[in-house]
């Protein structure tokens, strides 16, 4: 592994076992992970986003669910090579795991308290006592206000807000080195996911952990990530820095999410919406899997798949029109124009 | 809490005035004489019987009778059993019935349960295919065919245990059995279902994402949820226990409150068939009191609501 890397997936595929067939969700997913670094995961829904998580955490619905091949380098070690004894003592204490939806997530017979203090209790041997004063820290730098009182509490008494903070704090219980955030605020109101990012940027800065935070909504990670991975039908087509994948996108599908972005300012001209649906993943199409929906495809995007090119050392796109003999194409205009209103937006908050 | 159950009580009693009217009416529409050999007695004889028992009064006098009776606890008194009361008939036979069904329920619903458990956390595999058969034929034979099933087979022909009657804790383990199949069997197939839809919840996977063991898993997450749910079922079952008494009792020769029901509806002994009447419905009724109760322990959800 290099040095400052904390986790590596090379080549990623997983599988699922259904009746009609095999269920291709990742296939061919490679990323690198730094120390300290947030990357945000973004794609439209059922790009397999979820499934690399699953798969990073050893919570794939076994047997159905498999890792069909490549490595996840962590700590030196390939994981997807342990047994499930020795991952349980890796899930929840160096990786941990946010949810998408607070409202399922937490077990509503068990008091909060308690369900905070399991990971704890499992993973620090620490005594009762020490467990609940920890509890009540971690729900104090989630901002619950209260604590002892909602220790006590059962999931039901706690709004959706808040019980994604108790899900947060649960995360956070064994200072993990990797944090998985999987959607964590599609569920709730917008408002409250405002907060709830707010409070993700404040952790951000006080623990020091890496962070994996998957979302299909663009606007999001500008805000939180450093890097982002577009993914598209179980492969990712583009990464690189924030600035790189906002202001020089190189991926027509990564024009397609950055022009169907809707903006406060939201104006009249019609929105670039990437026309069609994903593709079938029991039976992948031939070539490029975009290329039945993208306007500017080649002719060689529907029988070869094109390789990720490199535009810099951190930005990488899987396009054929990044190819040398490729006709230069530049983006749509009404996604240049967004590009450009976003450098506004962001020069305004700065 | 409080303010709960007082109010329940007061439906309890509503209730059971009801069931006391309607097993009144019943009766009283019923053909058939209470004296045994009604034609080889002159009229006057008839008469002094019936005179005793209060069977001339005007009928709205018999039931106001039979309600004053109830209210202080009076079931009346047998036709049958010259002069005892229903109550005391009751008392004795109380024990045996109470021991066979009390049994029943808890080995049938812990068996049911574990069954159900060992099925769900295992899906699909050889024991529960195992299971999940034993559960269908359990639930869907019926009871005194596996009371006869016991007898010939444990009885009869290995002679481990004694065919009928009761002589103390041995005789009541063959119908014990044959009464707890199917609460068993409903358990089962109820928690198997259950748990494994548990087992699919987001919380579950939260749990595993904290690194808990599977033992841990199940233990501190899966069960309790299942369970809550299977509260629901076992009024339904304590009835059909109830009712299952009845026949059970009367194949293995159990002197219990089942048996003398049945000798009494044979021999149109009035004040003991409602007399059991209620008393059943006073268990029923006690029973799903106590369900409710413990649905709002188990689930903290119901606690709370139950408090506003
Ligand atoms: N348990 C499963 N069984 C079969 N297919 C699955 C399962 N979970 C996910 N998939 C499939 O994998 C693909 C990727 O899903 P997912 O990772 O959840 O997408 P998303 O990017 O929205 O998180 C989808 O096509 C989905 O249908
Ligand atoms: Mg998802």
């Amino acid at each position: 592994m290099k040095k400052d890397n904390i986790l590596e997936v090379d080549n990623l595929k997983v599988s699922f076992k259904t009746h009609s067939g095999e269920v291709q969700a990742v296939r061919g997913v490679s990323f690198d992970l730094k120390k300290g670094e947030t990357l945000a995961i973004v794609g439209e829904s059922g790009s397999g986003k979820s499934v690399t998580t699953k798969a990073l955490m050893g919570l794939l619905p076994k047997p159905h669910g498999y890792i069909k091949e490549g490595s996840i380098m962590f700590d030196d070690k390939d994981i997807t090579k342990l047994k499930d004894k020795n991952m349980q003592s890796i899930r929840g204490k160096e990786l941990a795991m946010i949810f998408q939806d607070p409202m399922t997530s937490l077990n509503p017979t068990m008091k909060v308290g308690k369900q905070i203090m399991e990971g704890l209790l499992k993973h620090q041997k620490l005594g009762k006592e020490e467990a609940k004063k920890k509890a009540i820290e971690l729900m104090n730098l989630v901002q619950i206000p209260n604590p002892e009182a909602r220790m006590k509490q059962y999931p039901h008494q706690f709004s959706g807000g808040m019980r994604q903070r108790v899900v947060i704090a649960m995360a956070l219980a064994c200072n993990p080195r990797i944090l998985i955030a999987d959607e964590p605020t599609t569920a709730l109101d917008v408002t409250i996911q405002a907060q709830i990012l707010e409070l993700m940027k404040d952790i951000q800065k006080k623990v020091e952990t890496s962070i994996i935070f998957i979302t299909h909504d663009l606007g999001v990670v500008a805000n939180v990530a450093d890097r982002v991975a577009v993914m598209y039908a179980g492969k990712i087509v583009e990464i690189g820095t924030v600035d790189e994948v906002f202001y020089n996108p190189k991926h027509p599908y990564t024009w397609g999410l950055l022009g169907s972005m809707p903006t406060l300012e939201s104006d009249e001209e019609e929105l670039f919406a990437i026309p069609g649906t994903p593709p079938d993943l029991i039976a992948p199409p031939k070539g490029d899997a975009f290329a039945a929906r993208n306007k500017f495809a080649l002719e060689i995007d529907f029988v070869e798949e094109p390789p990720m090119f490199k535009v810099s050392d951190t930005h990488y796109a899987a396009t054929w029109l990044l190819h040398e003999d490729a006709p230069k194409i530049e983006p749509p205009e009404s996604v240049k124009k967004r590009i450009e209103s976003m450098d506004h937006s962001e020069e305004a908050k700065r | 809490m409080a303010r709960y159950i007082g109010q329940r009580i007061i439906y309890m009693i509503i209730t059971l005035f009801l069931i006391a009217t309607i097993s009144f009416v019943l009766m009283k529409l019923l053909p058939g004489s209470p004296l045994a050999n009604a034609n080889k007695l002159t009229e006057e004889q008839q008469e002094v019987i019936y005179e005793k028992y209060g069977l001339n009064d005007p009928i709205p006098v018999q039931y106001a009778n039979y309600l004053g009776g109830l209210v202080q606890g009076d079931l009346g008194i047998s036709f049958k059993y010259d002069n005892r009361s229903v109550s005391d008939i009751l008392g004795d036979r109380i024990g045996p019935s109470a021991q066979l069904g009390i049994q029943a329920l808890i080995i049938g619903t812990v068996l049911g349960i574990l069954l159900g458990l060992v099925s769900a956390i295992y899906h699909n595999g050889i024991t529960d295919y195992l299971s999940t058969i034993i559960a269908v034929l359990g639930t869907s034979i019926p009871s005194f065919v596996f009371a006869g099933l016991l007898q010939f087979f444990v009885a009869v022909k290995w002679g481990i245990l004694p065919v009928a009657t009761w002589n103390g804790f041995e005789y009541s383990i063959l119908p014990t059995i044959a009464l707890a199949i199917f609460p068993m069997a409903t358990c089962a197939r109820f928690m198997r279902t259950e748990m494994i839809e548990v087992l699919n919840e987001d919380y579950i996977t939260t749990a595993k994402a904290k690194g808990l063991a599977g033992s841990a898993i199940i233990f501190k997450h899966g069960i309790r949820n299942a369970l809550i749910p299977l509260i629901t079922i076992l009024g339904p079952l304590a009835v059909g226990l109830l009712t299952g008494t009845l026949v059970i009792e009367q194949i293995f020769s159990v002197p219990g409150i089942g048996e003398q029901f049945v000798t009494s509806v044979n021999t149109n002994d009035f004040p003991i068939i409602m007399g059991t009447t209620m008393f059943f419905a006073v268990v029923f009724i006690v029973m799903i009191l106590i369900i409710d109760i413990l649905y709002g322990l188990i689930d903290p959800r119901i606690r709370l609501s139950g408090k506003d």
